[in-house]
């Protein structure tokens, strides 16, 4: 068990390292001199140049990228090219309310999505399940800014219930964490529904009938956890779209997270935040996929058991 | 006589699909008293594990219908009990035993809860310590090391696995217990231990058993009566002596017999029946045997034969009347 978490770890070092690489490329592809960027419009071009020098920006660029690399690893990401902070501080401070909204968004889409999905597949081919159908397909084609957007002119401008923009409270996160949810929760709804219909249809299934236990009894003992597996690997590469959907949402809202840091590096070709942000959404997802594969393991014993003879 | 345990009167089930209404048991009438064991024998399709599943009220939903017909259990009319009742007889008094061991067990429970869970349902009264004790005791009876039982079903060979499956299905010591070919997914030497495993039980439990089955030699080993079902019907029915001694059979029973190999001749070929079984969305007019009947008359292609029985053994055919 340990070796495999290390492992999983150590895989993740060059997956990190290739998504720098290639923000790296992209940003040193794009024009404009970061010397440039930070002195201003109207610096002299020695001053320029002096800064290039300082900077290491005339190396050739395997030299920089090795240095950042470096630098990485001891920790410092360099500086932002816009106000010249450590962007570990800038990164650090935004990351808990990006992580809090993705968190929200999904403790939402998981406990409203799949306990409907159980009921649609319970009742399958009643109202209720035609209604979760409708409702499902609605979230899914719903793009989450429109959503987002709306909601914001309803229960803020019209019913003035919740705040439109901020971070203050637990009330400004209701809106974009619903928003956030939304896509996901319909997907988990029909992936739910789905794989307890075919669960449903399993022999073991019909041997709980045959035992005489009841409806409640076979679907939460038996069924659920069976139906449950494919629908966790379907939770942890949703944390990744939610990690990447929250970047428009907290747009929408106006919300100081990684994602509207990550904007506006993009839109100044900061590129020492851009990588950074990125690198770091790329860790957070890579973590949740592991902690997933973990979590696996307490479910279904027949992967316990191929783990625990791979780990010898 | 001996006192009657399960009597089917004029038994009808259909599956209603979207596209076709299957018919698949058509009138079936079938007693088996306490203790006995009846040998349901028919080729593929034939309506046997329909009729097992109809007895535990286990048909498919919205689409497995009884349509007409008694299925008297005990002092139980099976077809007018509700859900509810039911569920206190499956299991319980009544208990079958499925097809295919491999997927017939719950993947992410241990075998040890997966025969707690039906003594739990039914014992009320027993606490958790004596349904632990009885689970380990029952694992022992089956063959199994009672230390297994919080392993998982596939830590198991097949053969393991269908005796939990047995040990599941005969926990509550049932009165009668349906075997639905509790040995076709395994290999024959396993196939003689499961057989032998549930002999030794059922007279130990004196409980009745009906063994659905493809295999003739099977039931000359282990039944006292053998129904041969063919499209939904039994078609002959008698006991072992009767089957496989009498003179008198069906022709589909003929050919049944007639499609197994004897060792002691030299031939080329099998002799199977000719044709395939009619389709059971369009049964054919009068005997639904008579397209691949090599005694075919006129009269086999209008009119149904009724049932001929002459000292318990029943025979549906033109050829015989004894009345």
């Amino acid at each position: 068990m340990f070796k495999y978490i290390s492992k999983r770890l150590l895989m993740m070092i060059p997956v990190l390292i290739g998504v720098a690489f290639i923000i790296f490329t992209i940003m040193d592809f794009t024009p404009g001199d970061p010397a440039r960027l930070i002195l201003g419009e109207y610096a002299a071009q020695e001053d320029i140049d002096a800064l290039r020098e300082e900077m290491g920006l005339n190396e050739n660029f395997f030299v920089r990228f090795g240095t950042y690399v470096k630098g990485a690893v001891t920790g410092d990401f360099g500086k932002s090219y816009r106000n010249n902070l450590p962007v570990s501080n800038e990164v650090g401070s935004r990351l808990p309310t990006t992580l809090k909204l993705t968190f929200l968004g999904m403790t939402l889409a998981v406990f409203i999505g799949i306990p409907i999905g159980v009921l649609s597949a319970v009742k399958q081919y009643t109202i209720i399940d035609n209604v979760t159908l409708i409702a499902a397909l609605l979230l899914t084609s719903i793009p989450g800014f429109w959503l987002g957007l709306m909601m914001i002119l309803f229960f803020s401008l019209r019913l003035d219930l919740l705040p439109a923009t901020g971070i203050d409270s637990m009330k400004h996160f209701i809106m974009p964490s619903i928003t956030l949810a939304a896509g996901t929760m319909a997907t988990l709804i029909r992936m739910t529904r789905s794989t307890m219909l075919e669960v449903i249809r399993q022999d073991y299934i019909r041997t709980a009938k045959a035992k005489g236990g009841n409806e409640k009894r076979i679907i939460f003992i038996h069924a659920l956890r069976n139906a449950l597996l494919p629908v966790i690997t379907l939770v942890g590469v949703n944390f990744g779209i939610l990690l990447g959907g929250a970047v428009v949402i907290e747009a929408v809202f106006a919300i100081p997270g990684l994602g509207t840091l990550m904007i506006g590096a993009v839109r100044a070709k900061d590129t020492p935040v851009l990588i950074a942000t990125v690198t770091c959404i790329a860790l957070i997802g890579g973590l949740i996929t592991l902690i997933v594969d973990i979590l696996y393991i307490f479910i279904d014993p027949r992967i316990k058991s191929q783990y625990v003879k791979g780990s010898r | 006589m001996s006192e009657k345990l399960l009597e089917i009167k004029d038994l009808h089930v259909v599956y209603e699909t979207d596209e076709a209404t299957v018919y698949a048991v058509n009138g079936l009438d079938l007693v088996v008293n306490k203790g006995e064991t009846l040998g349901l024998v028919g080729e593929t399709g034939a309506g046997k594990t329909t009729t097992a599943l109809s007895i535990m009220k286990l048909l498919p939903d919205r689409i497995g219908l009884i349509k007409n017909g008694r299925i008297q259990f005990e002092e139980h009319d099976i077809t007018k009990l509700s859900e509810a009742d039911m569920r206190l007889v499956r299991g319980n008094s009544m208990s079958m035993i499925f097809q295919d061991p491999m997927t017939s067990l719950n993947p992410v429970l241990t075998i040890g809860y997966q025969i707690y869970e039906v003594l739990e349902l039914h014992n009320n009264k027993m606490s958790k310590a004596q349904i632990s004790a009885k689970v380990d005791e029952i694992l022992k009876l089956v063959g199994l090391p009672p230390e297994r039982k919080n392993e998982y079903p596939h830590q198991f060979s097949g053969g393991m696995k269908q005796r939990v499956v047995i040990a599941i299905a005969l926990a509550c010591e049932p009165k009668l217990l349906l075997a639905d070919e509790p040995t076709t997914a395994l290999d024959v030497t396993i196939q003689a231990q499961v057989l032998e495993l549930m002999k030794g039980l059922k007279d130990k439990f004196n409980m009745a058993m009906i063994l659905i089955t493809h295999d003739l030699g099977v039931v000359a080993q282990t039944c006292d009566k053998v129904a041969i079902m063919y499209a939904g019907e039994i078609i002959e029915l008698g006991s072992v002596k009767d089957i496989f001694e009498s003179a008198d059979h069906h022709p589909y029973t003929v050919g049944l017999f007639g499609s197994i190999p004897d060792m002691t001749k030299k031939t080329r070929r099998l002799n199977p029946i000719e044709g395939l079984m009619p389709d059971p969305t369009n049964l054919p007019k009068g005997c639904v045997f008579h397209a691949r009947c090599p005694k075919c008359m006129e009269i086999c292609k209008t009119k149904k034969p009724q049932s001929v029985t002459k000292n318990d053994h029943m025979i549906r055919c033109h050829l015989f009347k004894y009345a």
